[in-house]
């Protein structure tokens, strides 16, 4: 949004260097450099027959895939990812949405400690929380399930998601609903014919956030997974950490296949939102 | 009965309670049971120590231990310079890219893809890639600037180097974020009124920037401050990047002391909650003093 007007303005600057833009073009490429070294370090790995204190490694294969899959069992831990990606993607927006609806549209006593309770959980780090919440867990025999495991994600899931969501429904013009009110429609009507097809855009790139960032989410799946219950980035660390018996060709062919799950939803996402919004949303309608 | 009721909704409604708030019940609830509970429960299982033991028992045990007590140092050692470096560095950058910049959408997208590979795969770049054998060592050693393989992992290096890995981009798409939606007529009224650039920068555009880099100072401290992953895999974490994450992770996995863990948890959040209001003392402190000096 900001982009657009902005370059909609004329230009004031020309370009040129200034200290600034040297640190902006030193800063940034060095820093992409570094980052593409290492990632092309792993992928180049995973085909390598072998590879040790060469530049480039001595031949290329591909079979370091099929003995990962069997090794690692890739499939069992790929589904039970897709199993875990899916509820709490769907559960964080079925919960989150309504909330973000009601915080949006509604002023009321108690709102702010309410935001407060949905700010927290983002402001601490996952680790601390996750092991409180994983002995309570374990007291309730939840722990080591599928089912903690999706619990244990909705906690930073769902505020994300009515961070993300309320000033998307606070834009919408609640004159729409009353029209649609006005011409007979019933309190469910409005919400399926009015409020999501409008919320659509919203819902989606928050789904598709909350895909990304539990996929990533290393911590508190670890802490609630038992072995049965390993999505992939938490199988990927169980591996590195009993590196030393298994080829390293193996791990880096698992860390690739993490990368390409991590990066079709971000590809998908990255359509329909601005990269700033993936971190966090800060709220820019005061200051401009 | 429905004389009463009536009245009653109606002066609910005035204040904003009506049937819609019933959409929040289900958030908050959950996020009570999951959220606030574990909290409650594990700071009333931190004060129930073995038998005999004084009510604080594992609080006094954790800060007694000096092995234990060290992994609170070992931790913001590793968290501040961290959340400084990759705010410190975000701030120019973003001050530079807040406007129109070619290829921005194209850069910042390449800034997001860190942020999603996670902690463990950049860790297992870094074993690789700043390993003895690894392509940065080669390249220090094909130019000439040292003779033998720099120690660069399993130590305070390499984890620092993960936390810049995915907290740099991060931090700066936040500040970022926030400075892109700063207006610029504010600094060209500052300029038609004679000020300079460096100014500008310092009494326009920094203040308005600073509640973007107060977030991000505090996101960036606090993803450095659960350096779980990256500590173990790159880190020495039976030494000197044994952080307090770790120590809570024994406690509960390998010892099964549930009350030491709960302790440690309540430690940790302690900690960041400290750092944290300090941060937003601090920025309340700069903030102030910016404006009435723009006034003056």
């Amino acid at each position: 949004m900001t982009e657009v007007s902005a370059s909609s303005r004329p230009t004031r600057r020309p370009l040129r260097l200034s200290f600034l833009s040297l640190l902006l073009v030193g800063v940034l490429g060095i820093f992409f450099l570094n980052l593409a070294a290492l990632i092309l370090g792993v992928v180049l790995n995973s085909f390598a027959t072998s590879w040790f204190g060469t530049l480039l490694p001595n031949g290329l294969t591909t079979r370091w895939y099929a003995y990962a899959a069997d090794l690692f069992q890739l499939l069992e831990v790929l589904r039970v990812t897709f199993i875990v990606g899916a509820a709490v993607v769907v559960l964080s927006l079925l919960i989150g949405a309504p909330a973000a609806y009601a915080l949006a549209r509604r002023q009321f006593p108690g709102k702010r400690p309410l935001m407060l309770l949905f700010l927290l959980p983002l402001l601490v780090a996952p680790v601390t929380y996750g092991i409180p919440l994983a002995t309570a867990l374990y007291q309730f025999n939840l722990a080591g399930s599928l089912a903690g495991v999706i619990l244990a994600n909705l906690v930073p899931s769902i505020p994300f998601v009515i961070l993300l969501l309320t000033p998307f429904i606070e834009q919408i013009d609640e004159n729409l609903e009353r029209a649609a009110r006005m011409c007979g429609a019933s309190t469910g009507r409005v919400f399926v014919k009015v409020l999501i097809p409008l919320m659509a855009p919203g819902l989606l790139a928050a789904g598709l956030l909350v895909l990304i960032r539990v996929l990533a989410m290393f911590e508190l799946t670890f802490l609630t997974a038992g072995p049965g219950e390993q999505t992939l980035v938490v199988a990927l660390y169980y591996t590195v950490f009993a590196a030393g018996i298994r080829p390293s060709q193996a791990i880096d062919a698992m860390a690739v296949i993490y990368m390409l799950t991590a990066f079709v939803p971000l590809l998908i996402a990255l359509r329909f939102v601005n990269p700033t919004q993936i971190v966090a949303r800060i709220k820019q309608e005061n200051v401009q | 009965m429905s004389e009463h009721a009536r009245p009653l909704r109606e002066r609910l409604a005035e204040h904003g309670i009506d049937r819609v708030l019933w959409l929040v019940l289900p958030a908050a609830a959950l996020l009570g049971m999951l959220f606030v509970y574990p909290f409650v429960y594990g700071l009333g299982l931190s004060v129930q120590p073995n038998e005999g033991a004084p009510v604080i028992g594992n609080y006094v045990r954790f800060f007694s231990d000096d092995f234990e007590r060290s992994t609170i140092w070992k931790t913001l050692v590793l968290a501040i310079p961290a959340a400084v470096v990759n705010v410190g560095i975000s701030i120019p950058i973003a001050y530079k890219m807040r406007g129109p910049v070619r290829n921005k959408r194209l850069i910042t997208t390449l800034l997001v893809m860190p942020a999603t590979l996670g902690t463990v795969l950049v860790a297992e770049g870094l074993i690789r890639y700043f390993g003895p054998i690894g392509w940065f060592n080669q390249f220090l050693m094909a130019i000439g600037l040292i003779d033998g393989p720099l120690r660069l992992t399993h130590n305070y290096v390499g984890v620092m180097a993960s936390l810049i890995i995915t907290g740099f981009p991060l931090s700066l798409l936040l500040v970022l974020g926030h400075a892109s939606g700063i207006d610029p007529d504010l600094e060209r009224a500052a300029a038609t009124l004679g000020a300079g650039p460096s100014e500008r920068f310092r009494r326009v555009v920094l203040p308005l920037m600073l509640p973007g880099i107060t977030i991000a100072f505090i996101l960036a401290f606090v993803a450095a401050f659960s350096v779980f992953p990256s500590a173990v895999m790159v880190g020495n974490p039976a030494g000197e990047t044994r952080v307090i994450s770790i120590a809570a992770y024994q406690a509960a996995f390998e010892r099964f002391d549930y009350p030491m863990a709960s302790a440690i948890a309540m430690i940790m959040a302690a900690v960041q909650f400290a750092i944290v209001a300090f941060v937003f003392l601090l920025r309340g402190r700069l903030y102030r003093g910016s404006t009435s000096g723009g006034k003056g």
